[in-house]
């Protein structure tokens, strides 16, 4: 089979009588009138998609469009009543009751919107949970589930119990419990919905941290726009138990497919969605090994009063101010007497949000540097504002700033739609 | 109305099913009766053995432990009270009766109250039995049990267990259902069987209202020993009894008391064991 790691084929499900809901369903009649004429609920209508091994799929959607009933049906709790759910190419649908359960065990692990912990056992008996069923013996198990809830940050409160814990601790908890049995497959039922939003951002980024480590396949539920953009690396969109949209986070910003979509996407919080490449200007930096009247001069060409300083592979060292190149040119000292390191950066991808306060303190521009400390552009404050007041000027479409070919083509999508989310030039 | 419609003989076939089954069953009835009349009587023997200031001590320390010295205090002087006015033998009969009743409740009911929380349409068959068992006068069953079961304490043991076991079945249905959807759905989604979905989750968080019905077993019961004692049953009911039917208000206000001590301290006593397995686990 392919790489596919879940593969959803035309899958339904109908709350109620479903032999005549189902045959009006697949003639195209619509959620509403089949209700009327049948008295039975489409949960879910006709979804397919694949997700791929590694990636965060997430499935967005308003309240009672079929999420839950969805994901239900990738580890069937929930029974679809027509279609395929293939986990690793084999048809879970078909599966005997004993099959099912090794599936569940092995594979396929959930994390809980109202966390669902067990109040009767400790943090440390509820992440063995999992283990405990498969008949993993107790040492094999309290070790995994040590180092399950190492991995959420609860080391410490293993013997405490969950309603002894904050909510943000509860679903680490249920996150620990999930990860504990090593199964490649996570599934995330609005998991951060019920936490506060500060508890639940630092929870997304924990999420996407682990990820990077783990690279589970997660296919994460959620009415949040924001929240979707901000961990999805595909986002499908339903309505009224069907699939309206699938895409990555800028297809469907950029390219809303219908009304729907559009409506959705229109309130996005831009702090939430641009990032420091998208509003960064291009960095002007002097070399270390030059001297300090070259950097001097730059500085009065452009008329600035400090500049960057990097070496020769363009990783950034630090910043030196005019004074100090002054001084050190009348004492015949180099740049690097001069230099002043630790200056504060962001990377390319850090969201507008999670800027800032950076910006907001710094002397000098923040810089902003990839993964290998390569100075990519300086963040200026006007520019930053300009971009989140909706000002399209205020926005890289990476002319200026060193970018990849494609660019090109997305600049004139970005222009004919009127939003504008190009593409981050790393990725 | 016998006009145009005859009556139905109910009766007659109740009575007939009654003596077909007295007659077909016998050996069983037997076998019943001989187990149930050995734990009485093993239970009575054994409570005899122990001096009855040993007793006193042995429960108001059992007071004391599963509740508070509130509690622990009215044990110990409840018990001496009932000693004193000199019912401590009908007393120990009595406790065997309604212990004998209360076991054969949780042993045949908290299964049945499984089984029933799993399957709908056992419980929908068991419902009505229950309402049936709680709600027909009690002297009805009286009358076939002395068919089947002779004069005596079985009787006895035999009609309170009907008229008591049913809100143990019932609470432990309602203790297993009450388990939260979400957390019954994350243990299958973690691939539990039923039975470790079972034991490891629906009947812990189902134990404090398990307990609950215990507790109200053992107070419906308590309140079957005078019904128990009219078919031969021993104890303070047939003190009761006897003062009624020959009234003597004072003795029968006697009796009446030492029944009212004896369910308040097994009713205190048992709640608290519920309580306490809830703040164990908080307090752990
Ligand atoms: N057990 C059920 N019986 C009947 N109808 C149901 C059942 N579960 C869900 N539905 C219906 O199916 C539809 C989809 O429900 P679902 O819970 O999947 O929505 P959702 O997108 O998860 O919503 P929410 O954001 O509120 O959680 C709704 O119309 C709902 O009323
Ligand atoms: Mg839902």
């Amino acid at each position: 089979m392919d790489s596919k790691k879940i593969s959803v084929r035309n899958v339904t499900k109908i709350f109620g009588k479903s032999k005549k809901a189902l045959q009006l369903l697949q003639e195209g009649e619509p959620k509403q009138s089949i209700l009327k004429k049948t008295g039975a609920t489409v949960g879910v209508n006709q979804a397919t998609f694949d997700v791929e091994a590694g990636e965060i799929f997430v499935i967005m959607g308003l309240s009672g469009s079929g999420k839950s009933t969805l994901v239900r049906m990738l580890n069937r709790l929930i029974d679809p009543t027509d279609g395929e759910v293939l986990i690793d190419g084999i048809d879970i649908v078909k599966m005997k009751k004993e099959m099912l359960r090794d599936v569940r065990r092995q594979k396929i692990s959930m994390v809980f919107q109202k966390f669902a912990l067990l109040p009767h056992r400790t943090v440390l008996e509820n992440t063995e949970y999992g283990l405990e069923v498969q008949g993993v013996p107790k040492e094999t198990r309290i070790e995994k589930a040590m180092t399950a809830l190492k991995l959420v940050g609860l080391e410490g409160y293993e013997f405490q119990f969950p309603k002894q814990l904050s909510g943000g601790m509860q679903q680490r908890v249920g996150l620990a419990r999930a990860l504990a049995n090593d199964a490649d497959i996570l599934l995330m039922d609005e998991a951060f919905s019920a936490l506060d939003p500060l508890i639940r951002k630092d929870m997304q980024d924990e999420l996407l941290e682990l990820q990077s480590n783990m690279k589970k396949t997660i296919v994460f539920i959620t009415h949040d726009l924001d929240e979707a953009l901000r961990i999805g690396d595909r986002i499908a969109l339903m309505k009224d138990g069907s699939i309206v949209q699938i895409g990555t986070p800028e297809e469907i910003l950029m390219n809303p497919s219908n009304d729907y979509v559009e409506r959705f996407v229109e309130d996005v919080d831009l702090s939430k969605v641009l990032t420091a490449g998208h509003v960064m200007k291009r960095a002007e930096a002097v070399s270390v090994e030059k001297g300090p009247r070259v950097a001097l001069q730059m500085m009065k060409d452009l008329g600035i009063s400090s500049i960057y300083v990097v070496d020769r592979k363009k990783q950034l060292l630090g910043a030196i101010t005019a004074s100090d190149a002054k001084e050190a040119m009348d004492r015949n000292k180099g740049i690097i007497d001069i230099l002043q390191a630790g200056v504060s950066t962001v990377t390319p991808d850090t969201l507008l949000t999670d800027l800032f306060e950076k910006v907001s303190i710094a002397t000098i521009p923040v810089a902003v540097v990839d993964h290998k400390q390569r100075l990519n552009g300086i963040l200026v404050r006007g520019a930053v504002i300009g971009a989140l007041a909706g000002n399209n000027d205020s926005i890289n479409h990476f002319e200026q700033a060193q970018v990849e070919t494609a660019v090109d083509q997305e600049d004139k999508e970005v222009k004919s739609h009127g939003t504008m989310v190009p593409q981050n030039p790393n990725s | 109305m016998e006009q145009w419609f005859p009556k139905i003989p109910i009766a007659d076939w109740v009575d007939t099913f009654v003596n077909w089954l007295t007659v077909h069953l016998a050996v069983a009835f037997d076998g019943i009766t001989t187990f149930l009349q050995s734990i009485v009587d093993g239970m009575v023997i054994g409570f005899g053995y122990i001096p009855s200031y040993i007793f006193m001590i042995l429960l108001t320390l059992l007071a004391w432990k599963v509740s508070n010295k509130g509690i622990a205090l009215f044990t110990l002087i409840g018990l001496f009270l009932i000693a004193n006015l000199g019912y401590w033998e009908p007393m120990l009969e009595t406790l065997a009766l309604v212990l004998t009743a209360v076991i054969i409740s949780i042993v045949l009911g908290i299964p049945l109250g499984i089984w029933a929380s799993q399957k709908q349409m056992v419980k929908q068959i068991a419902s009505p039995i229950l309402d049936f068992m709680q709600t027909m006068p009690a002297f009805v069953y009286l009358i076939p049990a002395i068919f089947f079961f002779n004069i005596g304490v079985v009787p006895g043991v035999v009609a309170s267990v009907i008229f008591a076991m049913p809100p143990t079945i019932r609470l432990t249905i309602l203790g297993i259902q009450q388990v939260p959807a979400d957390i019954i759905e994350a243990t299958e989604a973690f691939g539990s069987t039923t039975i470790q979905r079972l034991l490891k989750v629906q009947l812990p968080l189902a134990m404090p209202t398990i307990m609950a019905g215990i507790n109200q077993s053992i107070m419906l019961a308590l309140s079957m020993v005078v019904i128990a004692s009219m078919v031969g049953a021993p104890g303070l009911g047939a003190d009761v009894y006897r003062a009624v039917t020959q009234i003597q208000i004072g003795k029968g206000f006697e009796a009446g008391l030492s029944i009212v001590v004896i369910a308040i301290i097994l009713d205190r006593v048992t709640q608290n064991i519920g309580k306490n397995n809830k703040q164990g686990g908080n307090a752990l």
